[in-house]
């Protein structure tokens, strides 16, 4: 009898650590409401940049939108989509940082290898590329 | 009333009779033969009464190891009609020189090597990888079923959709002439205005919503349904690699479908992706299918890298050789795989900086591979070998693979490729790996779990015939190919000039029909196996004194597979507990919670191969007939809430009981 | 659990006595889906931006896109987004009726952003910039588009899982199909967050 209790108490425990993991992926009305409040700014900044005309440098322009975007990705992310390090026992965030992988390899890898395709194939400047039927 | 052009055109779109290729006396030959056995085999239901039992136990079941076991055999109906592809076109080459133009024209060849692509890629390799890890991957965590089992029947059937979809090219209409990856602008509205393309498109499509779905079903069932203590490091090496195989195919397939998607749109809609006017860039298809393309290769040998574990270990009697550096090496081929795509297209201009990183990094993936290669063979080292089927299989592996890996590396160098692309080189050696890998671990496997699936092994004689004419016949039908290639000879040729070249062809169609006498005594293997099965019969449940937990139960498992869930210690956890004197539980059984069988999965692949078909003859009535039904099915299918039941304590100790009796005879 | 024959003595348990359950895979299920979903789009973003600038000597994002619209578009989805998060607070609570009127409201706001994006097409096709005019407008409408079809999804199941709601009340599955479309929801968000700062703001900007 006694011998069996540890054991049993073990089985009982890597039971119970298998069936909690429900409890994330709730938010409160002030997380909604922060996230809200949040990606409103993060929204109507950039649109203000490029309405407005702020800048006069169209790369500096082009580079606040997408830092401006990135950060509203994350607060999607947080806020809404409930991202944390320990929901589903962190395989979801694994998982997200994967796919990040992927999409980065895809994107760059997409683009440097057309850039250098079109540089060494047709070479010829961008008003040219643009007005090319 | 037939006379009206415009309702015509309305009720059957582009179809018209002329696209029933009745002109052509081999499509007609394959076409009778394939309805005599249709209704011959229509006739074996009708008159054995299966149509009820198929319904209810097969077609809508949900079971993981029925749908597994229905994968592979699709995999097989389809090696058979894309091997005799492959036959054609090698008594085609065999023949046409000089003077000769063979017996295919030039359009009916070029359909014949599209579909053999397609067909062995898509419909071959995957449902025959997917049906291994359905069948095994949940018996070897001590789970029940997969997390998602209609899910899981639903991927099955649109899987299926897509092969008959493919299937219905060849007697209305024509198939693709493009090559199996369709490169545009060949494969465009311009160049390709007929059926082929669409064919290909919707066929793969359909099928990549199966694969897709079937590939977050397993990766679910990996990570949440493994029996309590699997720890990762203790997963059987063939979920491992199952694992990383389904993280490779959610990580992939989104990418096939977006690339065909947009060929799509250039089809349909006249957008201008991949055109030659207006900005398109068809480069950019060929950059982004390759994308998916060389992770695909790995989804197709990862498994088969993990049956060749089981295999060595089990038929060698000791644990697997570098059980942790076999993970991280599944793991590190999974992320480089991602970064090798251009070595496919070298030749296209990108330049000395592209083309040296992508050639380092396919030079670096290989360096795994080959740990891999090492681990099985320190495995066979000192082992206590079983020269059984599945072990034959391996050591062929082997031996064939490593050559197909070196000639490989070759083709990394892009200087070399600059010579041996698009040249019978390459076909030469991905064959000698697709074969020599993932077709050799795919019998082997076969060989290996057939008894579990059965309860009966396959007779060994013409296993071993198989292996024999697979393995002399793969060598004699690809080595030509390779003098071939370094001599210059470009593929897809219906005819060639020179007639010195014509020995090695006829070699090469030489080795072919050694390996059709493979397939055949793999036919035959199958037929005298369930003659004499009483003979072979497994009561043991476990036949090869195998290592994993899926030998723990019967051969055939019971609908629940374990009547308690395992606690596992080791990761041959099965060999752990023979040895520390498992006790096989007699009472105490409880009521056990199983899914419920579903035919909403068959009736929604009907729908999408009605679908596709109207998509592919501009039936447009059709299609938004059939779009609407997939969509209430779909609805209608979410308003069942009643999907499980419970497999009573009675039943479940009845079927334990039997099995007690089983073995108690037996000893 | 005392009556089964294991031995009680030195050796490990090998299988459970009483029932296992493993914890639902739904979300992680749910979530991988939606990873896989991230990649099409992922590839109709490099799509864009390879052949984004090739406008074929024909109009440029400058010449074509109404920002103000944009914006308020933007807004829709973004009110979406927060009344669908009210709605599963309320969910939380157990209060039907207040979740399918947070629903209902989300469903409309999706509703008026397809309008939106549907009336800028038109405009658009009306205009000779349809998806075949040039490698820049078929990647736009492609990608756009997408999005667009995908928020009319939603909204076709955010309807299914009202009726089912209503019919069988916030029980443990309906609860389990509406955090999988928050999630569906508020992931659509996050990819337009990257449509109008790319495609839109960038585009103008040139």
């Amino acid at each position: 009898m006694t011998a069996e209790a540890p054991a049993h108490e073990d089985a009982r425990n890597t039971h119970h650590g298998h069936s909690n993991g429900h409890e994330a992926g709730h938010g409160t009305f002030k997380s909604y409401m922060t996230g809200f409040i949040l990606s409103i700014i993060l929204t109507a900044i950039p649109f203000w940049l490029v309405m407005g005309e702020v800048f006069d440098s169209k790369i500096l322009t082009a580079a606040l939108i997408m830092v401006f975007g990135a950060i509203q990705i994350v607060v999607h992310m947080i806020y809404f989509l409930h991202m944390n390090t320990r929901s589903e026992g962190g395989w979801t965030m694994m998982a997200l940082i994967f796919t990040l992988v992927i999409v980065f390899i895809a994107l760059a890898g997409s683009l440097w290898v057309m850039h250098h395709l079109n540089a060494n194939m047709m070479p010829m400047s961008p008003e040219m590329m643009k007005n090319m039927p | 009333m037939f006379s009206n052009p415009d309702l015509l055109k309305f009720i059957f779109g582009r179809l018209t009779l002329e696209a029933i290729p009745y002109h052509e006396p081999i499509l007609i030959v394959t076409f009778i033969g394939v309805m005599l056995g249709g209704l011959a085999l229509l006739g074996v239901i009708t008159y054995f009464k299966f149509w009820g039992p198929l319904w209810r136990d097969w077609i809508t079941s949900v079971d993981h190891k029925k749908i597994g076991i229905m994968y592979i055999i699709l995999a097989i109906i389809m090696l058979l009609r894309g091997f005799s592809d492959a036959v054609l076109m090698r008594a085609q080459q065999a023949l046409a020189f000089g003077e000769n133009e063979g017996f295919l024209p030039p359009h009916h060849y070029d359909q014949i090597f599209t579909a053999h692509g397609v067909i062995m890629i898509f419909f071959v390799a995957m449902p025959f990888v997917t049906g291994f890890m359905n069948f095994v991957v949940p018996l070897q965590i001590g789970a029940r079923d997969v997390s998602f089992p209609f899910l899981n029947n639903f991927s099955f059937w649109m899987t299926t959709a897509g092969a008959i979809i493919i299937m219905l090219s060849l007697f209305i209409g024509e198939f693709a002439r493009t090559g199996w990856l369709a490169y545009p602008p060949l494969s465009g509205a311009a160049y390709s205005p007929g059926v082929g393309v669409d064919y290909y498109l919707w066929g793969l499509q359909v099928a990549g919503v199966g694969t897709t779905l079937s590939g977050i079903n397993l990766i679910a069932t990996i990570v949440k349904m493994r029996a309590p203590g699997m720890t990762f490091m203790k997963m059987p090496i063939f979920t491992w690699t199952s694992l990383c195989t389904n993280v490779l195919i959610v990580a992939t397939f989104p990418i096939l479908t977006a690339t065909l998607a947009l060929l799509s749109l250039d089809r349909y809609v006249g957008t201008n992706f991949f055109t030659n006017d207006l900005g398109g860039n068809p480069m950019m298809y060929i950059n982004l299918i390759w994308i998916w393309g060389h992770p695909e290769v790995y989804i197709l040998v990862l498994p088969a890298f993990g049956i060749f574990s089981e295999v060595v270990a089990t038929f060698c009697g000791k644990r697997l050789f570098g059980y942790a550096s076999m993970v991280y090496a599944t793991c590190v081929i999974m992320i480089l795989s991602y970064l090798v795509w251009l070595h496919h297209f070298f030749t296209m201009g990108s330049g000395a900086s592209v083309n040296a990183f992508f050639g380092i990094t396919t030079m670096i993936i290989s360096i795994p591979t080959g740990a891999k290669i090492f681990n099985w063979l320190f495995t066979m080292y000192r082992g206590r070998i079983r020269y059984e089927v599945p072990m034959l299989w391996t050591v062929g592996f082997m031996v064939t693979f490593v050559i197909g890996g070196m000639t490989g590396v070759m083709l990394a160098v892009p200087p070399a490729d600059f010579v041996l692309h698009n040249s019978l080189f390459l076909i030469a050696h991905f064959h000698n790996v697709i074969i020599g890998g993932v077709l050799f671990g795919l019998l082997a496997g076969v060989n290996y779990w057939f008894p579990k699936a059965f309860g009966f092994k396959l007779d060994p004689f013409w296993g071993k015939m198989s292996f024999w004419f697979w393995l002399i016949g793969f060598y004699i039908a690809f080595m030509p190919l390779y003098v071939l290639g370094l001599m210059g000879v470009t593929r897809r040729l219906s005819h060639i000039e020179d007639p010195s070249l014509q020995i090695w062809f006829v070699t090469a169609a030489v080795g072919v029909a050694l390996i059709a006498c493979g397939i055949a005594s793999f036919i035959i293997q199958l037929v005298v196996s369930f003659r004499k099965r009483e003979e072979l019969r497994d009561v043991t449940g476990d036949p090869w004194n195998g290592r994993t937990l899926e030998w723990s139960t019967s051969s055939p498992p019971p609908d629940y597979n374990f009547a308690f869930t395992p606690v596992v210690h080791d990761h041959d956890s099965w060999y752990d507990m023979k040895n520390r004197g498992y006790g096989r539980p007699l009472q105490g059984f409880k009521p056990i919670h199983m899914p419920k069988n579903t035919g909403a999965g068959a009736i929604l692949s009907t729908l999408s191969v009605a679908l596709a078909f109207g998509l592919i003859w501009y039936i447009w009535w059709l299609v938004a007939v059939s779009f609407v039904a997939i969509l209430a099915v779909a609805i209608i299918h979410t308003f069942n809430y009643n999907r499980d039941f419970y497999i009573s304590a009675e039943d479940v100790s009845a079927e334990e009981t039997r099995r007690t009796e089983l073995l108690a005879r037996q000893v | 659990m005392s009556k089964t024959n294991v031995d009680p003595l030195e050796k490990p348990r090998f299988y459970l006595e009483e029932d296992h359950h493993p914890e639902s895979s739904t979300n992680l299920g749910f979530w991988l889906y939606l990873m896989s979903d991230c990649l099409i789009f992922a590839i109709l973003f490099a799509t864009y931006a390879v052949v984004g600038r090739n406008y074929a000597a024909g109009p440029s994002p400058a010449d074509l896109f109404d920002l103000p619209l944009v914006a308020i578009n933007t807004a829709m989805l973004l009110l979406s987004s927060i009344t669908y998060g009210f709605a599963m607070l309320q969910m939380e609570r157990n209060a039907k009726a207040e979740t399918l009127f947070w629903l209902g409201v989300t469903g409309i706001f999706g509703a008026i952003f397809i309008g939106l994006e549907l009336y800028e097409f038109i405009h658009l096709i009306h205009d000779g910039a349809g998806p075949s005019r040039s490698a820049f407008l078929s990647a736009f409408f492609t990608l756009v588009g997408t999005h667009g079809l995908h928020v009319t999804f939603g909204i076709i199941w955010l309807i299914t899982l009202m009726v089912q709601v209503s019919m069988k009340g916030l029980i443990e599955a309906n609860r389990r199909r509406l955090m999988c479309l928050s999630m569906f929801w508020h992931f659509l968000d996050v990819v337009w967050i990257g449509v109008f700062s790319f495609v839109y703001l960038i585009g103008v900007v040139g």
